[in-house]
């Protein structure tokens, strides 16, 4: 298993990196599709199927083809060409500090090794929850929490998500009544 | 013992890769012949490897009927000038074809094709390469990594006419993804409605469907499910990715011998796979009749009869994609989008919801 896990942690973390740094934007598409898959895989591996699953269906299958759509109707040499700013550099440089260090305070004194992080990640609820749910995997499991003890959490995802999509269909349209209001 | 199991698990996947390679072939037969016998014509009758004329009666009678047609139809894509055109991203070219074929090979993993009862205790299991709870999902998934092939090699091939149609083609499968993934959502709510323990399982869908088959209980989900699969699989009254007419060949114009060959493998794989996951969610899968009990023996026997019923269902299926084909004329592309989100995905939600509210009222008397 330890194998497994480390040829996917690869291919999740490889990707990831190049999809940054690669200049050519279908070439970053495509290693955040391979990088989705492998994080699918690291789900599997965890026998948390379904999370896998919707990774591969939501993620790989849907948006990323539609980012691919977009980028594959750019002119290449042009996009190529553009080189990052001054203030971009900077501000990049300070958010990477910025992980490193909150990273570095969330792993504590003891470093990887520690048994917080892991406590954290395994913890099957909120850490401050009075009656945690214990842990399942099937879909039936999921779909029951999702609708009764995380209905709050589940419902405000959804508004944010419905607040975000309303706010690009306003930014994309073209704003051709209130040009034409001008004009008269 | 850990050796065997894992060797055991390599050989029962090349056996099906092995057969639905072999039934993606003879489709071509099928779809040659079917059209042929559309169009009055007489098909493929000539191909016949050495001595097989000699044998009295049954040799050319399998040469009239094209058997090996495919041997030959293979071959020929393999032996073909393996021609690279210049100006083409040569990276996602080449992965372009091996990106289409993949999935639609990957997705017969969660297939279940017969079943076996044990002739001691009376249990039966399902014959599937990986009894996964959430089969259907798992489908989709993989299906939906299909586009990648489609979209990579229109834009590799730096052409206006590949680009044209991967474009298409992709805008096409997204929005048909959506109405196949609802049609099928009712039968799941029948499956796990209160009292049912069902699971996302194809085998249990088909366990399901023991007495009643679900095209007959719920026939819009069934046409709803056909016309999708239909666009996902981009046969002719959707196949705006090649059509011949406006894009010379869509998405694989630049593309020639094996490769070409990969692509059109791929596309009937799809239709296998298709045509296999239409008869294990609407047609009961294995078992025999509606209303009538299996009459499939224990043992192997039976294990056996059931997979050759279940194959006969979908070759039929395969057939009719075949003679739809060549009966109705292609849709114009604003037509095929107009079809896929003012029709097709309306009548989803609705019955979704109406589905629902029969569950609810069901529940809650």
């Amino acid at each position: 298993m330890d194998v497994l896990f480390i040829i996917f942690a690869v291919l999740t973390v490889v990707p990831a990196l190049l999809m940054v740094v690669s200049r050519n934007p279908v070439n970053g598409a495509m290693f955040m599709i391979i990088s989705f898959v492998g994080m699918a895989a690291l789900f599997v591996l965890l026998e948390a199927f379904l999370l896998a699953i919707l990774q591969v269906l939501v993620y790989a299958g849907a948006i990323m083809v539609l980012f691919l759509f977009i980028i594959m109707l750019l002119d290449m040499d042009e996009v190529e060409k553009i080189k990052p700013g001054t203030v971009t550099s900077i501000a990049s440089g300070i958010s990477l500090a910025l992980i490193i260090v909150g990273v570095a305070v969330l792993l504590g004194s003891d470093g990887l090794a520690g048994q917080s992080v892991a406590h954290l990640a395994a913890a099957p609820d909120f850490p401050s929850a009075d009656n945690p749910m214990g842990l399942a995997l099937s879909a039936k499991a999921y779909g029951f929490g999702l609708f009764t003890k995380y209905m709050l959490p589940f419902q405000l995802t959804g508004v944010l998500l419905l607040v975000s999509m309303i706010g690009v269909i306003i930014i994309s349209k073209k704003r051709e009544t209130s040009q034409g209001q001008e004009q008269s | 013992m850990e050796l065997t199991s894992i060797l055991l698990k390599i050989v029962f996947a090349v056996l099906m890769i092995v057969v639905v390679m072999t039934m993606a072939g003879y489709s071509v037969l099928i779809e040659r012949k079917v059209s042929s016998w559309v169009q009055g014509r007489v098909g493929p009758n000539r191909t016949a490897p050495f001595l097989v004329n000699y044998i009295p009666f049954i040799g050319p009678l399998l040469v009239r009927m094209g058997i090996f047609q495919p041997m030959a139809d293979g071959l020929k894509f393999l032996f073909k000038e393996e021609i690279t055109p210049g100006h083409v991203n040569k990276t996602y070219y080449f992965l372009a074809p091996i990106l289409a074929l993949v999935p639609a090979l990957t997705t017969m993993v969660v297939i279940p094709f017969g079943q076996y009862t044990d002739p001691s205790t009376g249990a039966s299991n399902p014959l599937m390469l990986a009894p996964l709870d959430i089969g259907i999902l798992f489908i989709f998934a993989v299906s939906s990594l299909g586009v990648y092939g489609i979209v990579l090699a229109g834009w590799s091939s730096n052409n206006k006419y590949s680009f044209l149609g991967a474009i298409r083609s992709s805008a096409q499968m997204i929005s048909y993804e959506l109405s196949l993934g609802l049609s099928v959502f009712p039968l799941f709510l029948w499956l796990n409605a209160p009292g049912v323990e069902g699971g996302l399982g194809l085998n249990a869908v088909v366990d399901y469907q023991q007495n009643f088959w679900f095209i007959f209980v719920q026939p819009l989900s069934a046409l709803l499910f056909l016309v999708a699969i239909f666009a996902e699989t981009n046969r002719l009254p959707f196949d705006m990715a090649e059509s011949e007419t406006d894009l010379v060949g869509g998405f694989h114009t630049e593309y020639g011998c094996f490769k070409f060959g990969i692509f059109f493998v791929a596309e009937y794989a799809h239709i296998v796979i298709g045509s296999a996951l239409f008869t294990l969610l609407f047609l009961g899968g294995w078992h025999f009749l509606p209303g009538l009990s299996d009459p499939w023996p224990a043992g192997w026997i039976g294990a056996v009869l059931s997979t050759i019923w279940f194959l006969v269902k979908t070759v039929i299926l395969i057939v009719f994609f075949v003679l739809i084909r060549w009966t109705l004329p292609r849709f114009r592309y604003d037509q095929v989008m107009k079809l896929g989100w003012t029709i097709l995905l309306p009548l989803a939600i609705g019955n979704l919801i109406l589905n629902a509210i029969i569950i609810a009222l069901i529940d809650s008397q």
